[in-house]
């Protein structure tokens, strides 16, 4: 289980990454973490000519804020965020989830923007982004574009992501102390990854209002009427009913024990958003 | 009683008893141990094997890529190897021919096909995949079910069906279960799992020209016995063949057969005169390592109205894979499932009948609790069945069944002699440490967050050392005899301690010393341990079966007690008095006029033997000494392990409130390494229990490959466990010590399912299957709702326990 030949190049400059990929279309492969393209080089299921080490570019590697929002580079790593290395990443919620993520060893060497390129349904960013309706950068040769987080992922492992693009930022709203939030997952044990997923955020000032599941066969799925009738009537309309609803409107090929535990963590996670302990 | 906090300070040195710190630990917490892949070579090639992607098929063709010639070899190269084949006069056992590359056939995904080399493991890697592999599926058995069968498909063509073996039993059975007033059906399953070392299969070999001889590196628990098989199977003189067993990674059973990439490996360092290395790698372990566990029962139990068992039947199958390994067969597994199922209990009526059918899955090995596991899991559900029967508290109706210590020793149904102990000591113990009454107090009132608490109990006896007499009644290839170990003292009175064993976390560095210790009182930094070397140590089968402290124990206890006159000899020489006059104590002849250490003594032997008498003992000061214990039918050590759950029945977590353990082991030779072993253990049996499976498609394609996939406890998955000793000398052994190596690991997933079933007891639903995945157990409760519903409508009988 070693990895076939490839050649290994360490990107100093965005637009150094950006013309390597560019340069050598399908056979070039950027890498930052190493987390999720390591194993897949090892076990030969990903078979790169070139690799281009991206994690230690300048322009991936700061966090500054980008007008109202927050721009985190995007190789960042779990454990950078877990930390709060980055004063403007010090809230709840990132390092929450942060925190949460596989285990240390992965955190100290995982991306933030690595975890979303590689889009397993089941990673926490895709569901935690989504939810916080960040935007992702997505820069290639010919420039750079903005795509909203819940749109990014296509399917379990597809992006948006075209040829010869990176993920170069992740932009954060500015979260405020009217943020309420919750995140819950089921996990069989420490730092696996999810069997079901919940994240709901509402903001009042900023009309934020989403639920969203994950660990699903695809994407996150958004529980859009449920959210909205929250961000109405309170956290009361969230009845076991309104839940299941919303859960099986997401996830209609599901058998009731799947729904079941899904329900738990849309439950679960709203009571971590509104209950007494609350943010 | 202590507890994972430790209680009491470790100390530097010893004798028997004592809590002596680990003296292993210092090298491999300081990351300085000597694995097989930390050796170097110059030319050292890295072995690559291409490994069968069916799971049953015929080979049509091989092709070897032209442009690396001589760098691939299949079977056909190999005419210098045989076969490995491990016989059996067990009855109706079938050996299977197990080549050490595939010849003819796949029998399970991951079975090497050709093996391939180059200076590193990518470039072997490389050669591997332009190997051409021409394969015709045949159809494939991913059940043992399914392959018991049928008999016009089969995993050995010569065969006349898919059985390995077919054992029945009957000790008065009908007799003794015809008036039962009770009967109770029961059915447990245990998935199949890998044992999952840490450092998987490693192996390297190279020629010694200085020595004319084979040099075999590998990570094995029975090194001598590599040696033995190794020479049979290349056709070599034992002379010509070393085996060094370095630092060994874990291998809980694992290492205790000849891994067909050792004869592999050795074939090639024999052939090629260079050095070749093998190291297995996680895909390749989780793939054509997953062979273990695998038991299906269906048991009838037949009991009085207070749940006195009277009589057990059982129907056992074992998922045998596709080949029985040298030199225990599968017949081990099926032999212990049926002589180790009465467990613990009182009885004496009893009909078993076990098959072992082969499947396209890697061949089943003796994994930590051999069968024992499985039979644990499948008598102690039982056990609370019988209690759920009568209306009865289950660790009550479990202690009335248990073998009374007034009894000891006993001889139970099967025959099994249990030497000395305690059962219902330990089951009481485990009671009250658990404080029953506050559990169930708890459980009637409730939790706040509306989880359901459960409490559970398994005792459960472990066979440990179990000598000859157990292993030529299965007329295996090698049986165990005498333990040998040398024993030598140094000029500076200090003592090498050579045995023939292994210790790869066990801690026989330090507890073989504390016994030297104990006997001859020399400080432990003075003794050194050297094990794991056929040209250094005297013979032994090694180490397996929770034997070695109760063998090479024995054995060194024994070899250092043989000097003990020698010494004295010399002393009263120097000291001038006659030998009646003198006395050894904690390492010196003292006699009137003063004392002789054993650095004076040592000092004499060697260097200055004018000083010595003219008619010294000529065996000087070292010897070699066997032991084996009076009655080596086995050193029964036993336990009870008790748990506290608490159950999500929204998500199917369960959460380990509390976990007791009260074990016996005899006469403990360091407390500390009981406890260690113990813990170990209990996390793999929690494993067992709740996370490890290894899944097949129906094409018994593994959908596990990865540890993505396949989950193992980690530190966050294993409770605080209380830890509880009793010290019931067995009078067989040296010190009364028996056994504890494997315990940890027998009782988890019968402790756990009980406790699971007991909380979910108001729902009326029931979890027999490991590991208990939430899935499982919130298809349980939908289970149980449905049948309730059905029930409500038709007044239905109760499906599992039946009162006649």
């Amino acid at each position: 289980m070693k990895a076939a030949a490839f050649d290994y190049v360490r990107a100093a400059t965005l637009p150094q990454a950006l013309s390597e990929l560019g340069a050598s279309a399908g056979g070039v492969k950027p890498i930052a973490g190493s987390q999720s393209m390591g194993p897949m080089l090892n076990l030969r299921l990903a078979r790169p000519s070139k690799v281009i080490d991206v994690s230690r570019v300048d322009e991936l590697r700061s966090v500054t804020v980008s007008g109202d929002l927050i721009r985190v580079g995007a190789a960042i790593t779990h454990a950078e965020i877990e930390d709060g290395k980055y004063e403007l990443l010090r809230n709840d919620f990132m390092q929450y989830v942060a925190s949460g993520i596989a285990y240390r060893a992965i955190r100290n060497r995982g991306t933030i923007g690595g975890s979303l390129a590689h889009a397993d349904p089941a990673a926490d960013w895709p569901l935690a982004l989504a939810t916080l309706d960040a935007r992702i950068e997505l820069a290639k040769a010919s420039g750079t574009r903005r795509v909203r987080a819940s749109e990014f992922m296509l399917g379990a492992f597809t992006t948006l992501l075209e040829e010869g693009e990176i993920i170069s930022a992740v932009l954060l709203p500015k979260m405020g102390l009217t943020l309420r939030w919750g995140y819950y997952k089921l996990c069989r044990k420490t730092g696996e990854f999810a069997h079901a997923s919940a994240a709901a955020a509402f903001d009042a000032q900023t009309g934020l209002a989403r639920v969203m599941l994950g660990a699903l066969d695809g994407p996150p799925a958004a529980l859009e009427a449920l959210a909205q009738s929250i961000a109405q009537h309170g956290p009361s309309a969230a009845t076991p009913e309104a839940i299941a609803a919303g859960v099986a409107n997401a996830m209609p090929n599901a058998d009731a024990i799947d729904r079941s535990m899904h329900e738990a963590t849309v439950e679960r996670c709203l009571a971590q958003a509104f209950g007494s302990s609350g943010h | 009683m202590s507890s994972t906090e430790p209680t009491e300070a470790p100390i530097e040195s010893g004798g028997v008893g004592a809590r002596v710190r680990r003296r292993e630990d210092e090298r491999h917490l300081h990351g300085k141990g000597r694995f097989v892949a930390d050796y170097t070579f110059p030319d050292l090639q890295e072995v690559a094997f291409l490994r069968s992607p069916l799971a049953h098929a015929r080979i049509e063709h091989i092709g070897k890529p032209e442009r690396f010639p001589g760098q691939v070899i299949v079977r056909e190269d190999m005419h210098t190897a045989t076969d490995i084949v491990a016989d059996s006069s067990l009855p109706t056992y079938k050996p299977s021919a197990h080549p050490p590359l595939a010849s003819g056939k796949v029998r399970f995904v991951g079975e090497p096909v050709a093996m391939c080399f180059a200076s590193s493991r990518a470039e072997a890697e490389d050669i591997a995949e332009e190997v051409e592999l021409d394969l015709h599926e045949l159809p494939a058995f991913a059940s043992a079910f399914a392959a018991r069968e049928r008999t016009d498909v089969r995993v050995h063509d010569h065969w006349t069906d898919n059985l390995f073996l077919d054992l029945k039993a009957d000790v008065n059975f009908d007799e003794r279960a015809k008036d039962a007033p009770v009967v109770v059906k029961q059915k447990v399953d245990l998935a199949r799992q890998c044992m999952v070392p840490m450092e998987g299969k490693a192996v390297l070999a190279y020629w010694d020209h200085t020595q004319a001889q084979l040099v075999v590196i590998t990570s094995t628990q029975v090194p001598h016995m590599i040696r033995t098989v190794l020479s049979q199977c290349l056709g070599i003189d034992h002379a010509q063949v070393r085996v060094i067993s370095p630092d060994v990674g874990g291998a809980f059973g694992y290492k205790c057969v000849l891994q067909q990439e050792e004869l592999c490996i050795a074939w090639l360092a024999l052939t090629y005169k260079r050095p070749f290395r093998f190291i297995e790698d996680r895909r390749e372990h989780l793939i054509a390592g997953a062979n273990t566990r695998q038991h299906h029962y269906e048991l009838t139990a037949y009991a009085d109205k207070n749940g006195r068992l009277l009589a057990l039947d059982c129907d056992l199958l074992i998922d045998g894979g596709a080949y029985s390994a040298w030199p225990f067969t599968i017949g081990l597994e099926t032999g212990q499932a049926l002589g180790n199922l009465p467990g613990p209990y009182d009885f004496s009526g009893y009909r078993c009948h076990t098959q072992c059918a082969a499947t396209n899955k890697p061949g089943f090995l003796p994994y930590r609790g051999v069968a024992r596991t499985g039979v644990c899991f499948a008598i102690e559900l039982t056990m609370d069945a019988i209690a759920r029967a009568v209306g009865r508290e289950a660790w009550e109706v479990r202690y009335d069944n248990l073998v009374r210590g007034a009894d000891m020793p006993y001889t139970n149904v099967v025959k099994k002699h249990y030497d000395s102990g305690d059962f219902q000591e330990s089951l009481k113990r485990a009671a009250a440490q658990l404080d029953v009454a506050k559990w169930r107090r708890r459980q009637k009132e409730g939790e706040p967050d509306g989880r359901l608490i459960g409490i559970g109990f398994a005792t459960f006896t472990e066979q440990s050392a179990h000598g000859t007499a157990v292993f030529a009644s299965w007329g295996l290839p090698v049986v165990p005899g005498y333990d040998l170990a040398t024993v030598r003292i140094t000029a500076d009175g200090g003592l090498e301690v050579r045995a023939g064993i292994h210790s790869h976390g066990q801690g026989m560095e330090t507890t073989l010393a504390q016994i030297a210790n104990e006997v001859l009182g020399v400080s432990i930094q003075k003794i050194k341990v050297v094990h794991g070397d056929t040209a250094l140590t005297p013979f032994s089968t090694g180490t397996y079966a929770s034997r070695s402290i109760v063998m090479a124990g024995g054995a060194v206890a024994a070899t250092c007690r043989e000097l003990v006159p020698r010494l004295i000899k010399i002393g009263a020489h120097i000291l001038g008095e006659t030998e009646d006059a003198v006395r050894f104590e904690a390492g010196e002849v003292v006699g009137a006029t003063g004392r002789v250490s054993l650095a004076d003594i040592g000092h004499a032997w060697y260097l200055r033997p004018e000083r010595l008498p003219k008619d010294v003992d000529l065996t000087g000061l070292e010897a070699t000494h066997g032991f084996k214990p009076k009655v080596d039918t086995g050193a029964f050590s036993y336990a009870t392990h008790a748990a506290a759950v608490a159950i999500d029945t929204r998500t199917g977590h369960v959460e380990i409130l509390e976990y007791v353990i009260v074990e016996d082991c005899g006469r403990m030779i360091n407390p500390m390494v009981v406890e260690g072993q113990t813990i170990g253990g209990t996390a793999q049996g929690i494993g067992t229990a709740f996370y490890e499976e290894t899944l097949y498609d129906e094409n018994a394609q593994p959908l596990t490959s990865t540890l993505a996939d396949y989950m193992l406890p980690g530190p966050t998955e294993l409770p605080p466990l209380t830890i509880i000793h009793m010290e019931t000398l067995s009078p067989y052994t040296e010190f009364g010590a028996k056994g504890v190596g494997e315990g940890g690991a027998i009782a988890p997933p019968a402790a756990l399912f009980n406790a699971v079933n007991d909380a979910l007891s108001p729902l009326g639903a029931l979890v027999s299957e490991t590991p208990l995945t939430p899935r499982r157990l919130l298809a349980a409760i939908e289970a149980a709702k449905a049948a309730a519903r059905e029930k409500a409508e038709a007044a239905a009988e109760p499906v599992h326990e039946v009162i006649r």
